[in-house]
């Protein structure tokens, strides 16, 4: 069966997926094990320069950090797109070559806008 | 349950022997990337690198994981521990995986799937998320804003590194591993492809963390980045990880670009050695480069580096993208 060859394929990585997390959840336990335990109120505080830190560090952070990622996200999507388009280009001839240059267009047209807008500014 | 045994017993015996020999070189692999890292470091220098443990102090990286086994595990009392635990077993987890799609020499592959690179490319982008659970479950402040600037530097430069990647596919028509390294190859091709080699040598620098784009643990000015809460052998994990994601890289410019086991330049009078050879020896020198760039560059500000992977390699291996299919398409060079 075509389908169940498929499916072994990828068993050998579900095997190997349960192995590595067995071996690195027993590598942590026995480490804990091992080694001598003897936390204390200063060595289990964040670490700050000589204070105790003052408040709670998950705040506010920068927007753009945001914005890089929704960037990615669109990029990302795009090459999702261009893997099998590349790999198909021979069969599906210069229709599909032109199409995909129409999409990259749309799409350069919109990187040029937020380039524009200063998305990409870090300073 | 006899019968079962029976029949898939010996298979799956074989296939765990297979799998604890990956694992085994692999994490080899790593401690003598640290001892090599170290010298080669130290010869840049005019030192000489570790010298005390065991002759050439080879038996040093033994002697650095027995002590970071042994130490004490802390976990922070502000920290979410759940997550804070499964962030360095993930980012391990995920190191190791990965290795089993690549072909060490013909036919030598734990699961020779058909979409091998898809599913790199996919494992290496969940990198991302065992950094952004470590920054955000230490709950400290430089372990926050390393895992917010180690985040956005991995996604920004896995752009280009995927459009880099699919020029490679347009030359060679297959998502399998060993079917893109077996694609013959004729010279105009490696000529269109080379400017794509540099910049996945330059974007495996950022995508792994290391210098010259090691920001997000930039000793001067976030001490240890997300990793500073870690310790013993939690910190050990994110280590080993990012070590095997450094040979990983290597190995994957090697399959892509180096022509993974063939002997170099289609030497065929030099098809004598083992394929694992070649392709020991050519991974051997993507990860020389590796080291060679932290003796030698300084590190980048951050604004440069978002600069260099979104307004330079992003544009330029866009065009490139377009250019590869053109040129192929125009001299009716496309693979299938």
């Amino acid at each position: 069966m075509a389908s169940e060859q498929f499916l072994a394929d990828y068993l050998p990585i579900l095997v190997f997926l349960v192995i590595a997390a067995g071996l690195s959840c027993l590598m942590i336990v026995a480490s804990l094990i091992v080694g001598k335990q003897r936390p204390d109120k200063e060595k289990l505080s964040a670490y700050e320069c000589g204070f105790d830190a003052f408040d709670d560090a998950r705040s506010k952070f920068d927007v753009r950090f945001y914005l890089v990622s929704i960037l990615f996200i669109i990029f990302d999507l795009e090459i999702a797109f261009l893997f099998p388009w590349a790999v198909a280009l021979k069969e599906i001839g210069a229709f599909g070559f032109w199409s995909m240059m129409a999409f990259l267009g749309v799409l350069t047209v919109g990187f040029i806008y937020e380039w524009k807008k200063g998305a990409l500014e870090w300073e | 349950m006899i019968d079962l045994v029976k029949t898939y017993g010996l298979d799956a015996a074989w296939m765990a022997v297979k799998i604890g020999v990956i694992i085994g070189v692999v994490l080899f692999g790593v401690a003598y990337l640290t001892y090599a890292e170290r010298k080669v470091l130290g010869a840049m220098q005019k030192r000489q690198g570790p010298m005390t443990v065991g002759p050439f102090g080879l038996l040093q990286p033994i002697a650095d994981g027995l002590k970071l086994f042994s130490k004490e595990t802390i976990i922070p009392a502000q920290a979410h521990r759940v997550v804070f635990l499964f962030a360095p077993i993930m980012l391990f987890t995920l190191a190791l995986v990965a290795w089993a799609v690549i072909p060490f020499d013909l036919g030598m592959v734990l699961a020779d799937i058909n979409v091998g690179i898809l599913y790199l490319f996919a494992i290496s982008s969940m990198g991302v998320y065992g950094v952004i659970m470590a920054g955000w479950a230490s709950n400290s402040r430089y372990a926050f804003l390393g895992g917010l600037r180690s985040a956005s530097q991995m996604v920004s430069y896995e752009v280009s590194m995927g459009l880099v990647i699919v020029c490679v596919l347009l030359a060679t028509g297959s998502l399998n591993l060993t079917e893109i390294v077996m694609t013959p190859r004729p010279w105009p091709v490696q000529v269109l492809l080379f400017p794509m080699f540099i910049v996945f040598l330059v974007s495996i620098l950022a995508e792994t963390n290391r210098s010259p784009f090691d920001l997000p643990e930039g000793e001067s000015e976030l001490s240890g980045g997300f990793m500073v809460e870690y310790s013993a052998m939690t910190f050990a994990l994110f280590f080993l990880g990012e070590y095997a994601n450094m040979i990983l890289m290597s190995a994957m410019a090697t399959i892509l670009f180096l022509g993974g086991w063939l002997p170099p330049f289609g030497m065929e009078s030099l098809s004598f050695v083992p394929g694992v050879v070649w392709f020991g020896l050519k991974t051997c020198l993507i990860l020389f480069f590796f080291i060679w760039a932290r003796g030698t560059f300084p590190r980048y500000r951050y604004d440069q580096l978002m600069r260099l992977g979104w307004k330079i390699f992003l544009p330029f291996t866009l065009i490139w993208v377009v250019v590869t299919a053109g040129c192929l398409m125009m001299f009716d060079a496309l693979p299938g």
